[in-house]
């Protein structure tokens, strides 16, 4: 290994061709199952019912695409996602960054205790309080609403936290020179911080909104009414009479379909989704 | 106002308000109800008598239970340490800024993007007997195909598969971002003493990350014990429960059954476990990383 001595680089020893190599041959495995899928989404579901090995040949269709339209249910799951990813993301931005401004900046009693308590809630999982929550629903006839599968999604402490951190990080001085004016916190948390936090918020926001959207568990919980399914719960729902019903090619194409809009924002904003992602678990 | 910002005043304590009711709300008050639920005979129609600690024991005495805790620690005992060892490969083989490794950091991470359902859809159509990927590819080299999803010892392996693929980019992305903090001189001295690639990978590159290498374990932990949506929907807990994952035992108790007692109770294992785990988890990462000198 001496001949890499004359080309050396910090990284070189960590990272080598023959590492390189076989993350490639990696990276083709993993995308393996994921070509399959695409593949099945563009055939006919008949061919595919005498064999799946048809994927490999011609001829190739939109028509599952195409039913997708026509499949009114899978539009109006789509506009439910939509409807509380968003409500949630903008629920989250708010309740975060009120709460992160006043903990990271302003002194009131019992800040820190209050502070730590919050931070507890996060190693509480949300498997652990489901039952009394879905009860506390029940009571309040919460069930199958945008309401109902917003709330629960607000009560995560985790903005809180990356919020404070992020309004630590912006220098004091920028609201020294505010307080010079004589400007009330709340203006200066208006006019002054929060506009420096813009980033902050695009990487809690895009987030949130990917976690609202992935989310399983509440809502196969609380929407029990498949007019109010999430697409996450109604494609499963249409997994359950597998193979049978709609056919292969027509469930890839939902999956397809059901998964292109957090791969679209995937690529858009990579940079922050994976600041977030990673920022979360180390807290 | 200038004073308030310095001074602790109350009327401060109204930016943390919104958020803190909602915590309390709907957080800390289910926590504590769901603590008196397990302890009282409830049902579907509303809490009933205080039965003090009879849920656990019947939780406690339930084979279904055990077998869904003894799946779930057999799938974070291989799946955790197929994750780490993965990840941290990924992390040492795409540590350099090229095209070429940032399309496959990012690809690597796309998978963690997508929904539970999405990845189960995927993989269930790699393991279908006779249609799958995994069926097609085996005949095409001649080789009996198993059935995955429905053979016991098989199935929870086939749902930690899928799992590993949905799951790989976290650690990853964590390794990276350790490895990009170990400072270059480290590497110059091993260089100037001839440092074979190994030596320098087992003698500072792992030294130096070993505090992140136990957090990313923690982490892992905490989230696969919390396993639930693949399994329910790649095997439905099949075949005879052998890859019922805790979760899913307190759903299936709690919303199936509705013997919501016994699903509390059941629950507040897992939270045990889990606040075990989470406390680990804050004492590695609040020392000190004595580790890097």
């Amino acid at each position: 290994m001496t001949t890499d001595q004359s080309t050396y680089r910090p990284e070189g020893l960590t990272a080598n061709r023959t590492l390189l190599t076989i993350a490639i041959a990696l990276s083709i495995v993993m995308m393996a199952p994921v070509a399959w899928l695409v593949g099945l989404s563009i055939k006919d579901n008949k061919e595919l019912m005498l064999g799946t090995e048809s994927v490999f040949a011609l001829p190739y269709t939109l028509a599952n695409y195409v039913n997708i339209l026509y499949s009114s249910q899978a539009f109006g799951w789509f506009f439910n996602s939509l409807v509380v990813a968003i409500g949630q993301t903008f629920g989250v931005l708010v309740l975060s960054s009120l709460a992160g401004y006043a903990f990271a900046r302003l002194e009131f009693p019992f800040r820190k205790t209050i502070f730590v308590i919050v931070l507890f809630g996060l190693a509480v999982p949300e498997q652990a309080v489901i039952i009394a929550r879905h009860q506390m629903f029940n009571w309040f006839g919460l069930h199958n609403s945008y309401v109902g599968l917003i709330l629960p999604g607000l009560s995560s402490a985790f903005g809180v936290f990356l919020m404070t951190q992020f309004f630590k990080a912006i220098p004091k001085e920028i609201d020294e020179a505010a307080l010079l004016d004589n400007a009330s916190p709340l203006r200066i948390f208006w006019r002054v911080l929060l506009p420096l936090t813009l980033p902050a918020q695009a990487t809690l926001g895009i987030f949130t909104f990917l976690h609202a959207w992935n989310d399983y568990w509440w809502p196969l919980i609380s929407a029990t009414r498949k007019e109010m399914f999430t697409l996450t719960i109604g494609i499963a729902s249409s997994q359950t009479n597998f193979a049978q019903s709609e056919g292969l090619g027509f469930l890839s194409a939902q999956a397809v379909f059901a998964s292109l809009p957090v791969l679209i924002v995937y690529v858009i904003f990579q940079r922050h989704i994976v600041t977030a992602v990673s920022g979360g678990a180390v807290k | 106002m200038a004073e308030s910002y310095r001074r602790s005043q109350w009327s401060n304590g109204l930016f943390v308000l919104p958020y803190l009711s909602v915590f309390l709300v709907l957080l800390v008050f289910p926590l504590v109800w769901g603590a008196w639920l397990s302890l009282h005979k409830v049902d579907l129609f509303g809490p009933g008598r205080f039965v003090g600690f009879g849920n656990y024991a019947r939780v406690l005495a339930d084979p279904v239970f055990l077998q869904a805790l003894r799946n779930t620690i057999v799938f974070v005992v291989v799946s955790v340490p197929a994750l780490v060892a993965l990840g941290l490969f990924l992390a040492l083989a795409l540590n350099r800024t090229t095209r070429t490794t940032s399309f496959l950091r990012g690809l690597f991470f796309s998978s963690s993007v997508l929904s539970v359902t999405i990845v189960t859809l995927i993989w269930r159509f790699v393991f279908i007997p006779g249609d799958g990927l995994l069926a097609v590819a085996s005949e095409a080299f001649g080789v009996q195909p198993v059935n995955f999803l429905s053979t016991s010892g098989w199935s929870l392996f086939s749902v930690g598969v899928a799992t590993v693929w949905w799951c790989l980019g976290l650690p990853m992305m964590l390794f990276l971002a350790a490895l990009q903090q170990i400072p270059n001189d480290l590497y110059e001295a091993a260089a100037l003493d001839n440092a074979s690639p190994w030596r320098v990978l087992t003698r500072v590159t792992l030294p130096s990350i070993a505090r992140t290498i136990m957090l990313v374990t923690i982490i892992q932990i905490v989230m696969q014990f919390q396993l639930f949506g693949q399994a329910q929907l790649m095997t439905n807990g099949g075949p005879n429960g052998s890859s019922r994952p805790l979760v899913m035992y307190i759903y299936e108790v709690g919303f199936v059954r509705w013997d919501v007692g016994k699903a509390a109770a059941a629950s507040e294992f897992l939270f045990l476990i889990i606040l075990v785990a989470a406390m680990a988890q804050y004492i590695v990462s609040t020392r000190k990383s004595e580790a890097a000198e």
